[in-house]
């Protein structure tokens, strides 16, 4: 059987994804039957940058599997791979581990780890391209909260012009039926146009608006990112327009009863601290389902089964 | 028109536009082979006002003539033989354009780790728009730069 990789969302099929989804399901249900599941498999966490939420989110599915886990935080301070291509690195790391994670800042890094690696890659970030395993996060965090990933209203809100998440987590949720979107983001942070002639090409309906008020009451999913003051223009659109973009209690007023609230994180401002405690806020939920998606990937990229339980 | 006599066995590319033959002598290798070619620059055409026109004595069959599309998807490939035009042909465009043009996104990684093969593939037919293989950058002819 020929070795799979995570490189972009789209590697997986949505039956493919669906399974993924049933397996974390289960890890979720009972974690205990999957804690030896990879005992004697190393994975290599390869960060040429460092991002440590991303790295301790899989190793932690590693060691959660029973497997262990080794490799380097940040390329800069690793003297093991300076000048070194990156085919080379998925050559060498292939001799010692089971499973390779990288993380680059160069786009199309995790693509050529893949070529070169004789072991699965999974994709943890290459630069502003691909991000895969936030995506199958996001969608799995959508199923879990909601039951089901057609059928709903999403609002993505914030900086949605360089905000790769975004742009990752609409191609990916395009593939189920009746999904509607609505954007809401400043004029010079909108979507990019590539995304809206896609939707426009699928006939898929979205809607933009510049003020989160408008759209909020409308949402089943409301996805917020981080927006950047160096984003803007000028000083004066920022604070003109800064508040229309942080989510706080009083706004979480017009959201309905069952309208979840998601964010890539790490937040800086864009929703206020006041809004953790509402059971909507799910957040940190989140990165937890990470951690279920990320063990069921591993498995199976790995392709490790355990029998599930009658 | 300006006569640089026939050729027996080969092809002529026709259809030309203006200005891309020399790029296409390189992009089809015709520099390293030691077959005639002549390079007719700016012929008067009834439709295009003025084109480029390739004559190339050696078999077609040796050459990959994927690349034409690329350059330019109205060229007209006429096949001699004996002297005669056997097979006039279109162009089509490659799904993959491999070791010819280069990803322009100084963020790619085909910039930094220089051994790797730079590759496009065919993203969209209809708007002939090709992204590179690593980063999915489109490519702009404008300010590309090529390898060849
Ligand atoms: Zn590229």
């Amino acid at each position: 059987m020929a070795k799979r990789d995570l490189i972009t969302p789209q590697d997986f099929t949505v039956e493919e994804i669906d399974h993924l989804f049933t397996l974390a399901d289960d890890i979720r249900k009972d974690r205990s039957r999957y804690a030896h599941a990879c005992a004697g498999k190393k994975m290599a966490t390869c960060f040429f940058e460092p991002s440590t939420r991303t790295r301790l989110s899989h190793e932690t599915a590693m060691l959660n599997l029973g497997g262990s886990v080794m490799g380097f935080p940040d390329g800069g301070v690793t003297s093991a791979t300076k000048g070194e291509t990156v085919a080379d690195t998925a050559r060498v790391i292939s001799c010692f581990a089971d499973i390779m994670v990288i993380r680059h800042p160069r786009e199309g890094a995790a693509m050529v780890a893949a070529h070169y690696a004789s072991i699965p890659v999974i994709n943890a970030g290459d630069g502003g391209h691909q991000h895969p395993t936030q995506t199958l996060t996001d969608l799995y965090t959508i199923r879990t909260l909601q039951g089901h990933l057609d059928n709903f209203t999403i609002g993505l809100c914030g900086d949605l012009k360089f905000g790769r998440t975004v742009h990752s987590l609409i191609n990916a949720l395009v593939r189920y039926p009746n999904v509607h979107f609505i954007f809401i983001s400043p004029p010079e942070l909108r979507v990019p146009d590539y995304i809206t002639e896609m939707l426009n090409d699928m006939g898929i309906p979205y809607e933009e608006h510049i003020r989160l008020e408008d759209a909020i009451s409308r949402l089943d999913i409301l996805y917020m990112t981080r927006i950047q003051k160096e984003r803007f223009f000028n000083e004066d659109d920022y604070v003109r327009l800064k508040n229309f973009y942080i989510l706080d209690a009083e706004k979480m007023k017009m959201a309905k009863e069952s309208c979840y609230v998601l964010h890539p994180l790490p937040r800086v401002n864009e929703i206020a601290t006041e809004v953790d405690d509402d059971p909507r806020a799910a957040y940190f939920r989140q990165v937890q389902f990470g951690v279920y998606m990320r063990m069921a990937l591993v498995l199976t990229l790995l392709n490790i089964h355990v029998p599930t339980e009658q | 028109m300006l006569n640089v006599g026939k050729i027996e066995e080969g092809f002529v590319l026709d259809h030309i536009k203006a200005g891309k033959a020399m790029k296409i002598y390189h992009y089809l290798g015709l520099d390293k082979m030691d077959c005639p070619v002549a390079i007719i620059k700016n012929a008067r055409s009834d439709v295009m006002g003025k084109k480029d026109i390739l004559k190339v004595e050696c078999d077609i069959n040796t050459l990959n003539m994927d690349i034409l599309a690329f350059v330019d998807r109205n060229i007209t490939i006429n096949v001699i033989k004996n002297g005669e035009i056997v097979e006039k042909r279109h162009v089509s465009l490659p799904k993959e354009i491999r070791g010819i043009i280069k990803c322009q996104n100084p963020r790619c990684i085909s910039n930094t780790d220089t051994n790797l093969p730079h590759i496009f593939y065919l993203a969209d037919e209809k708007k002939e728009i090709y992204r590179c293989r690593y980063c999915d950058e489109r490519y702009e002819e404008n300010d590309a730069e090529e390898i060849i």
